[in-house]
């Protein structure tokens, strides 16, 4: 199997935020919350294109800068009375560092 | 006899022989080696033996009697340096040991930051028996001083044990909040907080730089320039598994020497247990599971099959006073729920996670005794849907009658007191309700005082107004912040400044937030509010800010941004021009647009380019017009009499005058202000959040206009008579408002709110209030003018604008 793909460490990413990974078709915004957990959404809001990455991050959700749209960021579905979804990407933390599954990328390529 | 030989005498081996004398008595003749020159001991226990509350000999779990009395070889003082697996020997100082079975336990040493100065005598870890000598010793010395690296379990059992030796204790941790492994913030916020009533000084987000001393250690700085003078450097920051002979000895080893669920090595006649073996990629560094692993390689050692399963593990800190619990999993996640219980007077927190009705993973602050019986509901999954309502409360209230609490508030006595803070007894609190009919807690707080102050006792109120006004009390009255809590924005202001809360976890825990670290509504709001109360002493949380706030731009509808520029009082120069033509033609920038503000706006403004854009702005003489702050943002003037034939005054001098002193300025909501000439008011200040008309004889005050969603003209506040006193009394009202404003509330609200009155008998009739809301916002100034751009320039928040990693196609598509 290929291997994951580094991303960069995880204090790279500030507590309850998030920073974007750019590829060929898109942006892939990678989430850190307070807890340590790390999770990847796509970047980009369903409702009007809002980039999620810059939005507040709270408990494992994300308000979108935009128009306060909540997504969770595990199942990247809009939560409240809000309907929609983002789609959520395989990563890993592993001794400190970020990784995301090398599928994605290559998906992302293909795309 | 077959030969076992045991490489390391630590708390895992002590318990594997134990276990191997029980399942195999008789058939192994046991060599045991241990570097340390003493026996097996209760590692766990160095702590109350560095506090001084036990001493070595009651530590110890293995004596030499036990020993003799096993016909175990011990050879402790002497380090295993080698393995010859083809031979079946260990190699040590005093020759070759064979084994038919060989034992590796050689557990793990402390990580030792490769800092300079780390070798200066007087900086160690804290692990063996030696370790806690040395630190005694110095302790012994008065007005010794420890720093302590790391604020982890270990670090902070050695810092409250060095501080109980009577040491001054400074503990340095590079996470935002103490034992973030084991704790949430909540938790972590609170064992700071205990700690720091102690004495010991803890230092969060330190960044170690180096360890200082000439001959021996003296101190430690840190990268932001703190400097703690030190006797002795604990290290305490995590330790590694010691694996260094089993890798010399070609065993399979990953983070840790790998076993398999026998606790057999690659090599089956090698086994290992302890913090230097890793399982299914896990590496254990608690004592429980460690156990556990001694039981199984004991039965494999008799040939009876067993397997090692990962297990859950519970973690308690020994600190003598300070009780903290965490087991299990207790992250946020999707299919998962939480039950808070937060109780401020006792310091009490206590927080389940819970998944499919059974509780997953438990924190306890301050009342640890159920820690126990929730660890064995995780451990046993236990469905808990029959106790969900009471489950935290414990054990102790399970299975009896359901606890009615109205009952309880209606059955006490009339002359019971409700409100400590005032005294206000139950009878005094249902006659006024009944007496001058209120509906609602603001009307209660008002008439009676009671739950006014402090607020701990709101919940016994709010029982009582429902008994006494049945179905007509609608306690959704109360318009809560946000759901994250049952305050709305005027009590938590009020709880933040007489209860001195500092942090968002602060607020948090002693106002009892229902989640664990709130939303997108309260925490730009809480972190406001501790900026205006506490200037100078609270750092701000960026994270709890708007991205634009955050980044110091205005966020676009296609994520691009707007740059705005300070034009002071809407003047402007050549240079200044120039400087923004020349940097929307570098950088590319689609749109420039002037501003109803009397400023210009660079539109559509790439992310990444920000930091370019404001260099060279910074470099004409411009910084932020914080166009996207809840804070000061324009100044509008019309030329006044420096130019205009009707001018009665320098308006523009003016406008100019109170933007320099204003800006930077942090508000509940934005702040838009105009200064005009003469009464035509060409700078149209009557519909702004504060404007000033000048006429002949000086200078009339306006402020609560609106015109925007609501269109509302001014209403005179006062009449100053020189520049001077018009400046005052703006910056006062300013500071009035930022100190009562809610979040959000811009300030025609806020005056209708409060009154026009009340705003006037301190800002107009009180001279000295005036002057007091004057310095208090001076004071506050010295800490928000710094131009935002010009730190991000600079490096600040670099992150912000950079992506975190980039892929092309050829990356991609390998």
């Amino acid at each position: 199997m290929t291997e994951w793909i580094q991303l960069g460490s995880l204090t790279a990413i500030p507590v309850r935020g998030a920073r974007c990974v750019n590829t060929p078709s898109g942006k892939i915004a990678v989430f850190r919350t307070a807890e340590d957990q790390v999770y990847a959404i796509e970047n980009r809001c369903p409702h009007k294109g809002g980039p999620l990455a810059e939005g507040i991050v709270h408990g494992t959700s994300v308000t979108c800068p935009l128009h306060n749209w909540v997504f969770d960021l595990q199942t990247g579905e809009a939560q409240g009375a809000d309907e929609g979804s983002v789609r959520t990407y395989p990563v890993k933390v592993d001794g400190g560092v970020i990784y995301i599954a090398p599928d994605v990328l290559m998906a992302m390529a293909a795309e | 006899m077959e030969k076992l030989v045991v490489v390391g005498a630590g708390m895992a081996s002590g318990r594997a022989l134990e276990h191997i004398f029980e399942e195999a008595p008789g058939r192994f003749d046991v060599t045991l080696f241990g570097a340390e020159p003493r026996g097996n001991y209760n590692r766990l226990m160095l702590s109350p033996v560095l506090a001084g509350e036990k001493d070595y000999e009651q530590i110890i779990t293995h004596d030499a009697d036990w020993y003799r009395d096993h016909g175990v070889h011990t050879r402790f003082g002497e380090t295993v340096t080698g393995i010859d697996r083809a031979r079946k020997v260990v190699v040590s100082k005093n020759g070759e040991t064979p084994y038919d079975k060989l034992i590796i336990a050689t557990g793990s040493a402390p990580f030792i930051i490769p800092l300079p100065g780390k070798d200066l005598p007087g900086v160690m870890a804290f692990r063996d028996l030696d370790d806690v000598n040395r630190m005694v010793d110095v302790s012994k010395r008065a007005g010794s001083k420890a720093v302590v690296i790391g604020g982890g379990l270990l670090g902070l059992e050695a810092a409250a044990a060095l501080n109980a030796r009577g040491m001054e204790v400074v503990v340095l941790h590079l996470m935002g909040h103490v034992m973030e492994r084991q704790l949430d913030p909540a938790a972590g916020y609170l064992l700071q907080r205990d700690l720091e009533a102690r004495g010991i000084k803890v230092h969060c987000k330190a960044q170690t730089k180096a360890i200082l001393g000439e001959e021996r250690v003296e101190a430690v700085a840190l990268e932001d320039g703190t400097v703690y003078g030190a006797d002795i450097v604990v290290m305490a920051v995590g330790i590694r598994p010691e694996t260094r002979i089993a890798v010399d000895a070609g065993l399979h080893v990953e983070r840790g020497i790998v076993v398999n669920d026998q606790m057999v090595t690659s090599d089956p006649d090698v086994l290992a247990l302890g913090e230097c073996v890793e399982h299914e990629k896990i590496v254990y560094g608690l004592v429980a599971p460690l156990y556990d692993q001694a039981k199984i390689l004991a039965k494999t050692l008799a040939k009876v099959d067993a397997a090692f399963r990962p297990v859950q593990t519970a973690t308690q800190l020994k600190v003598t006073g300070v009780s903290v619990y965490s087991a299990g999993d207790f992250a946020d996640a999707e299919d998962r729920e939480e039950i808070v219980l937060r109780d401020a007077n006792s310091g009490i927190y206590k927080r389940l996670v819970l998944k499919e009705d059974r509780v997953i993973g438990a924190v306890l602050y301050g009342e640890t005794a159920d820690g126990p019986w929730f660890f064995d509901m995780i451990r046993k999954g236990t469905d808990t849907r029959d106790m969900r309502d009471t489950l935290i409360f414990g054990q102790a209230y399970q299975g009896g009658a359901a606890l009615d609490p109205m009952a309880a508030v209606a059955a006490l006595p009339d002359d019971a007191e409700i409100c400590g803070c005032n005294g206000v007894c139950k009878s005094a609190i249902t006659g006024t309700i009944a007496s001058k009919g209120l509906t609602d807690l603001d009307g209660v707080r008002a008439h009676t005082k009671a739950s006014a102050s402090c607020g701990s006792c709101t919940h016994l109120v709010e029982k009582l107004m429902a008994i006494t006004l049945g179905d007509s009390y609608n306690p959704a009255a109360v318009k809560p912040m946000c759901p994250c809590t049952e305050h709305d924005h005027g009590t938590v202001r009020r709880l933040i400044v007489a209860k001195e809360l500092k942090s968002i976890p602060a607020i948090m825990q002693e106002l009892e937030w229902k989640t664990s670290c709130g939303c997108a509504k309260c925490r730009p709001a809480l972190n406001y509010y501790l900026v205006a109360e506490w200037p100078g002493e609270y750092e701000d949380d960026n994270q709890s800010r708007f991205i634009n706030e955050r980044v110091h731009a205005n966020i676009q509808k296609d994520g691009t941004y707007s740059v705005v520029p300070r034009m002071w009082g809407g003047m402007t120069n050549p240079k200044e021009l120039r400087a923004i033509a020349d940097v929307a033609d570098k950088f590319a920038i689609p749109a420039v647009k002037v501003t109803g503000g009397q400023r210009i706006d660079l539109l559509g403004v790439r992310k990444e380019d920000l930091p370019g854009v404001w260099a060279d702005l910074n470099a004409a003489g411009m910084v932020s017009g914080a166009a996207y702050a809840k804070g000061l943002r324009t100044v509008k003037t019309c030329v006044g009499s420096d130019w205009c034939r009707f001018g009665t005054q320098d308006s523009t001098g003016l406008g100019v005058r109170i933007e320099k002193f204003m800006w930077g300025a942090w508000t509940p909501a934005k702040l838009k202000m105009a200064v005009s000439g003469c009464p035509r008011n060409c700078a149209e200040a009557t519909c702004k959040d504060i404007g000033v008309i000048c006429v002949d004889s000086g200078y009339d005050i306006h402020f609560a206009g609106a015109a925007g969603l609501d269109i509302k003209g001014t209403e005179v506040i006062g009449h100053a008579n020189t520049e001077d006193e018009a400046l005052e009394i703006i910056v006062a009202l300013t500071q009035l408002y930022r100190e009562q404003g809610h979040y959000l509330e811009r300030i025609y609200k806020w005056a209708k709110r409060v009154g026009n009155d009340s705003i006037k008998a301190a800002i107009i009739d009180d001279l000295d209030k005036r002057k007091y809301y004057y310095d208090r916002f001076v004071y506050s100034q010295q800490f928000a003018q710094v131009d935002p751009w010009e730190e991000r320039v600079n490096g600040k928040d670099a992150h912000e604008f950079a992506a975190m990693a980039e892929f092309g196609l050829p990356v991609a598509a390998e």
